[in-house]
């Protein structure tokens, strides 16, 4: 068992899926079968991450074995560990799900080279996307993190533009941007915090971190680059055409993982790195805007004709709960709730959203469109893929045991123990609307059709439609198993630097 | 340390002035320019910081090292949205500002 | 639309959104350069650091020793990014490389000769200087991107018809073999990219050297936007882009 000790499992999840992406850009042949096996890899991987965490507590690893201020530390977490865990899974849905969803496309006639092309840039890209989330959600120095968040804006708006539709490029063009202006800002933000402190290590910078005006500017403008990567309400223009123009497994990976990403960072550095210089009114300011998000993505949503344009403007309102979250840590015994809550919202996001979109992609194909109106009786050819979006919808609302339940449930007591009952009004109006989107849709889906207009459906894999099914379901029983997770989340010194050695 | 404080001026200016043309500008080219002329003000500003005054040490080599992994970083995605400038250009005649009619298309197949 | 388009290509000569945005970057700027004077300087970044362990690191220059040694795993990281563009670029284009038999002119040949050779003799030179004086893998990997566009302008027929595989085992030699060494490090049971002591200097200049091969054919196939032409599915059967341009 000496293996699984070893201290190099934390750079597994990076370098395995890196290692396969080179692979399918390399070989082509049987991509599918090595994606697969780099996915159950990463599983196993992580798996072996959460034990030895359960062991010895917060991992730290330092890079070519140089010490912090010069060289660069891997980081591992209690949230960074449960990020790891919701891609991994996630990640396997996602592989599953797109496996079926070309093979369905490819045995199409029509465009059958157009589709054998996508699929075959598909999993190079998807593989790198997922190196670079993982990278993102393991590093401990500020610049480092400026590279994983190119790499990922790069490998997902080469995804986003994969279908090769002019929307879909146009889209993915205005991600490309929008995404590097957010980089960039990122960026300057850093040059400041070098110019004031003269290290990057983020561990260090939390032990030096002192209010003033350097710092101040530079916490802005990583904050404007990370919420405009991130899509919060006014900066969330660019969402909805590069999630609902991409190919059903890209929005799944766009809208179910690659936002959290820079929320992630957000949350680090607003939390922990560099919590002492946040005032009052910024977490106020962007509560503020978290709710307007709720408020203005449900309406937005409600207001869709296509399914998945409304399942995409329910990120934009599902993407607010996470700021409501931030004026809330202002009390001090409650800002390890306010954690877990905005974790379990991160997590039962985002296997309800891949679930979602893996479901709509599924109707789309079938039905041949997405119109809402007509999607009368598809959970008689569907059934299994209908109950996976009824599921997922649950989530999305917060009915219990789902995780999402559980994220609102802290949400609202931390909001009521703190006094900022008018937060809660907001979470419950959100929730409210959500049930009117979900319900708009999943009414449709189970009415039973007045004539004989069930279209004929073309024999499909059971891969198009179980991907979806097992997220669905796993995001509603997140919430059985709530105690683990607080329980992972509350270990937060670092216990033990493991000793190199006892190598592979 | 006027040699410094140049260079952080500029590089705050090319900054504020790339931001500005990626607003105004609706070309595609002319977006794309934008931004690069924004991460060289970036880069200025960045490179700026390895300055030390005469005598006073050596100089630092690590925001070097970080404004090249920031070159190397740019003319990767500078050529990633001009090849997909050029597919905008060529699938239609639009132009960023008229994207809005094809946002609805959903996941159409033909 | 076509009335909106119209009045979009008539120029206003004010518009109050433009004096807005304007108002407000010149506002940001301003604020973005009073903030960079009034940084109380504390620190004098990490010179001092890197000077204390450059001898361990097996090169002579600082800046080359920050980045493939102390902080190697960032630009690990980076020739991964040049990847991801080149595979993006790929599966954005149905062209493959210009295919056209063009009759170059004498002169033109002439130039391509004489300068091609010495391009990669200073790409070399860079490579190998990055040891110890300003140079090094991206330096050098510019100039054969260079030499290689040079080439593709010239259009000479050998990098037209390059077949798919060999340019991509091209384009990932760098790449592995960097991971290769970097791997190496936890095989001896040590961290990630951790050199073994003695041979850290040679391994350094061979990762530079097929980082640099990689990074010109990535450069140089960047600039031709296409594909090799033996990698398109189907290219003869269907050309769907022409029927997408109809529909349009």
């Amino acid at each position: 068992m000496t293996i699984f000790n070893s201290s190099a499992w934390i750079v597994a999840p990076i370098i395995i899926p890196l290692i396969g992406g080179l692979l399918c850009f390399l070989w082509r042949r049987d991509t599918f079968f090595i994606a697969l096996f780099i996915s159950l890899a990463n599983l196993l991987s992580v798996t072996t991450l959460l034990r030895q965490f359960l062991l010895f507590g917060p991992l730290r690893y330092r890079m070519g074995g140089w010490e912090a201020p010069l060289g660069i530390a891997l980081r591992l977490h209690g949230p960074a560990l449960l990020m790891l865990l919701m891609t991994a899974v996630s990640g396997i849905g996602i592989t599953l799900y797109a496996r079926g969803y070309f093979s369905f496309r490819i045995s199409a006639l029509k465009h059958n080279n157009r589709h054998e092309q996508q699929e075959r840039f598909f999993w190079p890209l998807w593989l790198m996307l997922w190196t670079a989330l993982n990278a993102l959600f393991l590093s401990g120095d500020i610049f480092n993190l400026y590279v994983t968040l190119e790499l990922v804006s790069v490998s997902a708006a080469a995804l986003a533009a994969l279908s090769g539709k002019p929307a879909s490029q146009i889209a993915a063009f205005r991600y490309l941007l929008v995404s590097l202006l957010g980089s960039l800002s990122y960026l300057l933000g850093v040059v400041f915090v070098y110019k004031t402190y003269g290290i990057l290590d983020l561990e260090m910078l939390r032990q030096i971190a002192t209010p003033g005006p350097g710092l101040q500017m530079a916490l802005t403008l990583m904050t404007l680059g990370l919420l405009l990567k991130t899509a919060l309400f006014p900066l969330h223009f660019w969402l909805p055409p590069a999630h609902a123009n991409a190919l059903a497994p890209v929005s799944a990976i766009l809208s179910g993982l690659v936002v959290k990403g820079s929320f992630f960072i957000l949350f680090t550095l607003w939390f922990e790195i560099f919590a002492s210089s946040i005032t009052a009114n910024a977490l106020d300011l962007i509560g503020l805007l978290g709710a307007g998000a709720v408020i203005w993505g449900s309406l937005q949503a409600i207001r869709q004709q296509r399914l998945k344009l409304l399942v995409t403007y329910s990120t934009v309102a599902q993407l607010g709960y996470l700021f409501i979250a931030f004026p809330l840590t202002a009390t001090e015994n409650i800002s390890q709730e306010v954690w877990t809550a905005v974790t379990f919202m991160v997590m039962a996001h985002s296997f309800a959203k891949t679930a979602m979109f893996m479901a709509a992609g599924t109707i789309f194909l079938q039905v041949g469109h997405d119109r809402i109106r007509d999607l009368a009786g598809i959970r008689k050819s569907l059934p299994i893929t209908s109950f996976a979006y009824a599921i997922a919808g649950v989530n999305l609302i917060g009915l219990p045991p789902s995780g999402g339940f559980i994220g609102k449930w802290l949400l609202l007591t931390a909001a009521l123990t703190s006094g900022q009952w008018h937060w809660s009004l907001v979470i419950i109006a959100g929730s409210l609307l959500a049930s009117v989107y979900v319900f708009r849709v999943v009414s449709r889906l189970f009415l039973t059709p007045d004539e004989a207009i069930i279209q004929e459906c073309r024999p499909h894999s059971p891969l198009q439609e179980w991907p979806a099914l097992f997220l669905a379901i796993i995001a509603l029983l997140l919430g059985l198993i709530a105690p683990y997770f607080s329980l992972i989340l509350e270990t937060t010194e670092i216990v033990a630097n493991l000793a190199p050695g006892g190598g592979l | 340390m006027l040699t410094n404080n140049l260079y952080n001026l500029c590089g705050l200016l090319l900054f504020g002035m790339g931001l500005f043309a990626l607003f105004a500008c609706s070309h595609l080219l002319r977006k794309i320019l934008a931004v690069n002329i924004m991460s060289s003000g970036v880069f200025l500003v960045l490179i700026a910081t390895a300055y030390r005054p005469l005598g006073a040490g050596e100089i630092d080599p690590v925001p070097h090292a970080m404004v090249l992994t920031g070159i190397v970083v740019s003319v990767s995605v500078t050529a990633l949205a001009l090849i997909l400038a050029c597919r905008v250009q060529e699938t239609s005649n639009h132009s960023l500002s008229q994207s809005e009619r094809n946002t609805n298309d959903g996941d159409s197949e033909e | 639309m076509i009335i909106k388009s119209r009045r979009k290509n008539k120029r206003r000569p004010f518009d109050p959104i433009l004096l807005l945005v304007l108002l407000l970057t010149i506002g940001l700027t301003a604020l973005l350069i009073k903030a960079n004077y009034t940084i109380p300087v504390t620190s004098f970044g990490l010179a001092a650091e890197v000077a204390r362990f450059q001898p361990r690191s097996g090169v002579e220059s600082p800046v080359t020793a920050v980045l493939l040694n102390f902080r190697g795993y960032d630009t690990l990281l980076e020739v991964m990014i040049l990847l991801i563009a080149v595979i993006g670029v790929w599966s954005l284009t149905k062209a493959p490389f210009p295919q056209k038999a063009v009759k170059t002119s004498p002169v033109q040949l002439a130039v391509v000769r004489l300068l091609a050779p010495l391009m990669c003799l200073v790409a070399a030179y860079l490579v190998w200087q990055g040891s110890h004086l300003a140079g090094g893998a991206f330096q050098g990997g510019a100039i054969l991107g260079g030499a290689g566009v040079l080439l593709l302008v010239a259009e000479l027929p050998w990098l037209r018809t390059i077949h798919s595989r060999p340019l991509r085992i091209g384009l990932l030699i760098g790449p592995l073999f960097f991971l290769g060494v970097a791997l190496l490090g936890i095989i001896n049971g040590r961290e990630l990219l951790t050199y073994p002591g003695k041979w850290s200097g040679s391994l350094l200049l061979l990762i530079e050297s097929t980082c640099a091969v990689s990074i010109g054919l990535t450069l140089a196939s960047l600039f031709a936007g296409g594909r090799p032409a033996d990698d398109l599915i189907g290219q003869t059967k269907t050309p769907a882009c022409n029927r997408e341009q109809k529909r349009c």
